[in-house]
């Protein structure tokens, strides 16, 4: 085991797959000595060179076609979206091509590509900088997506998403780039389609994914001394959703509340909720309850922003009201 | 260049095909037996004919939302091809793609497609896998003059140029983007291939309903272009006889200029020019009858053709590891 940044995370996952698979390329902007706009691909550039990360002029809506072509021809594109707000330009091509050309074209062709974006707010970056999307996504039949939250998910995540014949849509988070995680030495590939129980409890079940999972965990230590044992359950994946791990700690459990950074209406949240209101109805001893960003566009001052998007604050009421609950 | 009898007879044959084959698209529509939409490209047989067959067979075609002259131009089967139109599992993509979304990987057609403008960049990642591969093949990608006010045109001219890729990008220019005139859509007089000059790629334009004019130029621009000399762009002139989609009234025009350009119809013009060159009526007739005969079976088979069931339409969305 050894401690590394998510970020190193991710490099060290592109940089196993670019040398274990020459149909591997990489496609972004400024992904080559400057290393990615988050310092992700470092290294990658001098190593590999090139022919195998092509560095391209700002044209998400072309540079996304491009690897979804390259793609339809036998190579296995990352492409590499800078910020998750900038995949609105990418939507065509994830919608109208990636998602549909494998069925609509009878499994003739595959396409195994992956567009990794980082989303999530660090702090000030404003309205255009700040969002996390998979709302888009995950509404678009053919598309996989995933949204891990630790070191060692999003390597051996990305490497599965490098080796999956469909489009994965990888979502990584700019707060969560500069976090240590464990990560195993040598090579280990997780499922692209398994929610992760990331501490069991019998009282509560705290369902997240991505950056708010870490913040799942914080506030379930912080119930801890006060008899509340919470259970944190990591979508990881958020098309398909692994409803048989979220089934069965709400059987569990009785209680369930959602948190997540995105905007709550029409959101993956909502989803999960439906879910478990179809299946799950007689287990639930209180409503499912949702913690998420406001219907808000997020706004450039710090202190704004809090206001807007979830905070652990918010979990922690959330939490005490549903302990309440009667 | 002039060519072979033998040559210009078959593409005259193949011509009559994609225009036969629309008319009895047309009649089925009309009798209640073909659903949805379909865009023809009646006139605009020559275009089809002479760049996909100025191509080698191991060369990538993309195609756009008017692609049946693409398809029948690559030889693909007429059966499939018909039988697709019409939603039957004997089609090419089962019935799940029709149209606009046809594809045949043994042929290396790599698609038609619904979004105007949607295809270039495909084509574009095509011929980057091409070159990252090094096969000495290229990839040509049909578009329209509406297609080249999408952004998509602009941005992937401009990488296929930086990249030096092996692409023919090939803009039918019929000169209406739907209903618009091309002169209301293409700033600086209606024509695209000036375009390319911004990108430093070599571009023509070319009379599109002559057959042998479009296929010389295909065939040099690809010859250029598999020896490295990166992208270029031909525009062919061209005009759409037939309305933008089924059944559409045409309101955007008059019925004098149909009348004008109806004389260039590639139909007509292409049989005289066979009679000049000593190919008899008989042996005409007989290329127009061969091919006619290919669609009136396919389309009999087509009709008679099984349909998917209901766990065929609902499986097929993700590829198997």
């Amino acid at each position: 085991m050894s401690e590394i940044y998510y970020s190193k995370a991710v490099n060290e996952a592109l940089d196993e797959e670019l040398a274990r698979d020459p149909n591997v390329i990489m496609i972004g902007e400024d992904i080559g000595c400057y290393g990615g706009a988050f310092g992700v691909s470092k290294g990658l550039w001098e190593k590999y060179g090139p022919e195998r990360l092509w560095e391209t002029p700002i044209s998400e809506g072309s540079i996304t076609g491009i690897a979804i072509g390259a793609a339809m021809m036998g190579l296995k594109p990352v492409l590499e979206i800078m910020f998750m707000d900038f995949v609105a330009l990418a939507l065509d091509q994830m919608m109208n091509s990636a998602g549909k050309l494998h069925y609509m074209y009878n499994g003739q062709v595959n396409v195994p590509m992956v567009l990794r974006t980082p989303g999530g707010a660090k702090g000030g970056y404003g309205p255009s900088h700040s969002q996390t999307l998979p709302n888009l996504f995950v509404g678009i039949p053919g598309l996989k997506v995933v949204a891990p939250s630790t070191a060692y998910q999003v390597k051996g995540l990305l490497k599965a998403a490098i080796r999956d014949p469909n489009p994965v849509v990888f979502i990584e988070n700019k707060r969560l780039y500069p976090q240590k995680g464990e990560v195993p030495e040598g090579e280990y590939v997780l499922p692209l389609d398994k929610a992760v129980i990331m501490s069991p409890g019998k009282d509560m079940t705290l369902i997240s994914y991505s950056s708010m999972t870490p913040v799942c965990m914080a506030v379930k230590k912080a119930f801890q001394p006060h008899g509340i044992d919470i259970e944190v359950v990591d979508l990881v994946s958020l098309q398909p959703l692994d409803t048989e791990t979220i089934f069965a700690s709400v059987r569990k459990t009785g209680h369930v509340i959602i948190v997540e950074e995105a905007c709550l209406t029409g959101g993956v949240g909502g989803e999960v909720s439906a879910l478990i209101a179809e299946h799950c109805l007689d287990a639930l001893e209180a409503p499912v309850m949702r913690v998420g960003a406001a219907d808000v566009p997020i706004p450039s001052s710090v202190d704004l922003e809090k206001m807007v998007l979830p905070q652990a604050d918010d979990v922690v009421n959330t939490v005490k009201k549903m302990h309440e609950w009667q | 260049m002039q060519l072979s009898n033998e040559k210009l007879l078959e593409f005259y044959h193949l011509m009559v095909k994609i225009r036969a084959f629309e008319e009895t698209l047309s009649s089925l529509f009309s009798k209640g037996l073909l659903g949805g939409t379909s865009h023809f490209c009646i006139g605009q047989e020559a275009s089809a004919v002479g760049v996909v067959q100025g191509v080698r067979d191991t060369d990538w075609i993309v195609s756009n939302h008017r692609g049946h002259g693409h398809l029948l131009a690559r030889y693909l089967d007429v059966d499939k091809v018909m039988a697709e139109l019409l939603g039957k599992l004997t089609g090419y993509c089962g019935g799940r793609g029709g149209s606009q979304h046809m594809c045949a990987m043994d042929k290396c057609f790599l698609g038609t497609n619904g979004i105007t403008g949607g295809g270039i960049p495909l084509a574009t990642g095509a011929a980057l896998a091409l070159k990252v591969q090094k096969k000495n093949d290229i990839v040509v990608a049909f578009f329209g003059d509406g297609a080249s006010n999408q952004g998509t045109f602009h941005e992937s001219l401009n990488i296929a140029a930086l990249w030096n890729l092996p692409i023919l990008f090939v803009c039918e220019n019929n000169k209406y983007a739907m209903s618009t005139p091309v002169n209301r859509t293409v700033a600086g007089g209606g024509q695209v291939a000036p375009r390319a000059a911004g990108y430093k790629m070599r571009a023509g334009v070319f009379e599109g309903r002559d057959v042998e004019i479009v296929y010389q130029a295909t065939q040099e621009a690809a010859e250029r272009i598999r020896n490295g000399g990166g992208p270029e762009l031909l525009e062919l002139m061209t005009y759409r006889l037939c309305g933008h989609s089924k059944s559409e009234p045409r309101v955007y025009r008059t019925r004098e200029e149909e009348a004008e350009m109806a004389k260039l119809d590639p139909l007509v013009t292409l049989p005289q020019r066979l009679l000049e060159r000593g190919v008899t009526q008989e042996q005409i007739d007989a290329a127009a009858k061969r091919a006619r005969d290919m669609v009136a079976e396919a389309a009999e088979k087509g009709l008679a053709a099984p349909v998917g069931d209901r766990a065929y339409a609902l499986g097929g969305v993700f590829a198997e590891n």
